[in-house]
């Protein structure tokens, strides 16, 4: 059968009076516009929260100064950023150090969970057999073999820290996939197999755009977690040009400031790490991003 | 050789074994001309989502012969002979509207997926929504979008489980008025699974009646309705006596 020779054919139709009253009916669903909310406004809803950053770093100073807060138990912030600037050339080749260590983690663990996530999809041995284990993995605080990890290298290497963060990042993220890749509506597969569509097809135009979300939901978690891991990988020893090692002498000499320096060096990167991780997910899944600014508004 | 777009015969559907078995469907017998519409009616539980499912192969028969389009149910799957819509409009979320009627031209390699999506998108009266998301319509759009996509590689056979059961009545009648103008327009075979006694009534060719425990064929009935059918269909003795005949059908098949 064609349709061809229905082309402009709407003169047989006795039914045209009715279509457009359909929309007039369901006109109560608004008609959220697909481009992403203007800037101003989205600065403006931003405002809330830069407010309540502001009050808190003035309310932190203010209170320091006016209690005589000793700097060991709390150093004023004004004492925080003078450090930082005044050691900003230690600090960030520390940080610098640091940043490869939790980022070559990141990369390699993501990369591992996300191939292991696709071969629970593939083998079903792999998904009855692992999954189990990996959950019960997830609920385990692995950081607690860094010192572990640093007795299978040689001291000074970052190679440990960077297992550590690897470790630390792998389980959320294969975790995570593989539920997104595996937890598809039946209807979706069921209308692909009407299609007589192969598993490649499946799995390229259901399960990847469906696993997105979950993927970036774990990275958002891990780009933090694989600096927390480097560090406190550090903390266990190894070269001293790193954060954690700069961190832990500066406390132990009482020089608080300069500790809570590296500390903002660490949060700085953990923010920026987030940040990528949001900004490549709003390349990746625009129809995502509206979805939840739709939602918002 | 047969030129029937369904034709089933002793058709059994039986799930599970042991004691959790359930015979779904029991000699199931059943003939689709071409151009035909057909709805299958009866309880919930009686098989009707069952039969349509063995019909598009997404289920295989326990026993008894099924082809569609003379070939096996299997061969016409793979050979795209019918589109499907469920009562979920099952429409993928991260596509906009013209994307969702191109996912199965995307995947059977079929050409100017554009035109063919705008083509369909006219067909449905959703032209000027192929750039929306999902989300951003009524769950009656949403079901035109999935109508228009199931018809998108122009199979000769549609099948409908419950298409309009989620929607409004209001809603639900302008649908049915859609679907017929779309089916006069197009000359697919349709069955169409319902349990609305009026909408079984007014869309069909034959309404075929099933009962439950063990789900059967226990009636079929010739509507003879004249088309075009609109509002004066609804409005004719003519439709109130074969829903009448339908509902009397139905209530002969209850277990005393
Ligand atoms: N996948 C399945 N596994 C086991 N039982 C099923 C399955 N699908 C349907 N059934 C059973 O088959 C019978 C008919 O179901 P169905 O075809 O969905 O009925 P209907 O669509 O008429 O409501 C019901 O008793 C149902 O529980
Ligand atoms: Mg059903």
């Amino acid at each position: 059968m064609s349709l061809d020779q229905f082309e402009g054919g709407e003169g047989a139709g006795s039914q045209a009076g009715h279509p457009m009253v359909i929309d007039a009916v369901e006109g109560d669903v608004p008609a959220a516009t697909i481009a992403p909310a203007p800037l101003g406004h989205r600065l403006r809803r931003a405002g809330p929260a830069v407010l309540a950053f502001v009050l808190v770093i003035a309310a932190w100073e203010g209170l320091t100064r006016a209690f005589r807060v000793e700097t060991f138990i709390l150093p004023r912030p004004s004492l925080i950023i003078e450090r930082f600037l005044a050691t900003s050339d230690v600090i960030w080749s520390a940080g610098l150090n640091t940043f490869i260590e939790a980022a070559v983690g990141l990369v390699a663990g993501t990369t591992l969970g996300v191939i292991v996530a696709f071969a629970t999809v593939r083998w079903v041995p792999v998904r009855e057999g692992l999954m189990p284990f990996a959950v019960a993995a997830n609920s385990v605080p692995i950081i607690a073999m860094a010192p572990i990890a640093n007795g299978m290298f040689s001291l000074t290497s970052p190679v440990p820290k960077m297992v550590v963060a690897a470790v630390v990042v792998f389980f959320p993220v294969m975790i995570n996939t593989a539920r997104g890749l595996l937890e598809v509506d039946p209807d979706e597969l069921e209308l692909m197999r009407s299609y007589a569509a192969s598993q490649r097809e499946i799995m390229r135009r259901v399960r990847i755009p469906h696993s997105l979300p979950y993927f970036f939901s774990a990275m958002k978690v891990v780009a933090v977690l694989s600096i927390i891991a480097a560090i406190v990988a550090e903390y266990f020893g190894g070269s001293q040009d790193v954060l954690g090692q700069y961190i832990l002498t500066k406390a132990s000499l009482f020089v608080y400031a300069d500790a809570w320096a590296g500390i903002l060096v660490a949060s700085l990167m953990g923010v920026a790490l987030y940040g990528l991780v949001l900004v490549t997910e709003r390349l990746v899944m625009p129809w995502h991003v509206s979805f939840r600014s739709a939602e918002a508004s | 050789m047969s030129d029937l777009v369904v034709e089933a015969r002793n058709l059994a559907k039986v799930f599970g074994r042991g004691a959790n078995q359930v015979e779904a469907l029991r000699d199931i017998s059943l003939r689709v001309a071409p151009g035909e519409f057909v709805s299958l009616i009866g309880p919930s539980g009686c098989g009707k989502s069952t039969l349509l499912r063995l019909i598009g192969d997404l289920t295989a028969p326990t026993s008894g012969s099924l082809t569609v389009n003379g070939k096996p149910a299997r061969q016409a799957r793979i050979d795209r002979d019918y589109g499907i819509v469920f009562q979920k409009s099952t429409l993928l979320d991260w596509r906009t509207v013209t994307k969702n009627v191109e996912l199965p031209l995307e995947i059977m390699h079929i050409d100017q997926r554009s035109d063919r999506a705008a083509e369909m998108l006219d067909l449905v009266q959703l032209g000027d929504f192929g750039g929306h998301y999902p989300w951003q319509l009524s769950g009656g759009m949403q079901q035109r979008v999935a109508i228009a996509r199931a018809l998108a590689f122009r199979p000769s056979l549609l099948l409908m489980d419950e298409p309009f059961g989620a929607l409004d009545e209001m809603t639900r009648e302008l649908m049915q008025q859609e679907l017929l103008r779309i089916w006069h327009e197009t000359e697919t075979t349709v069955v169409f699974v319902t349990h609305s006694i009026p909408e079984a009534v007014l869309l069909s060719d034959h309404v075929v009646v099933m009962s439950p425990r063990p789900g059967k064929i226990s009636d079929i009935i010739e509507t003879g309705l004249p088309h075009p059918r609109d509002e004066d269909t609804r409005e004719s003795q003519q439709y109130y006596d074969k829903i009448t005949e339908v509902r009397e059908a139905l209530r002969q098949e209850r277990p005393a």
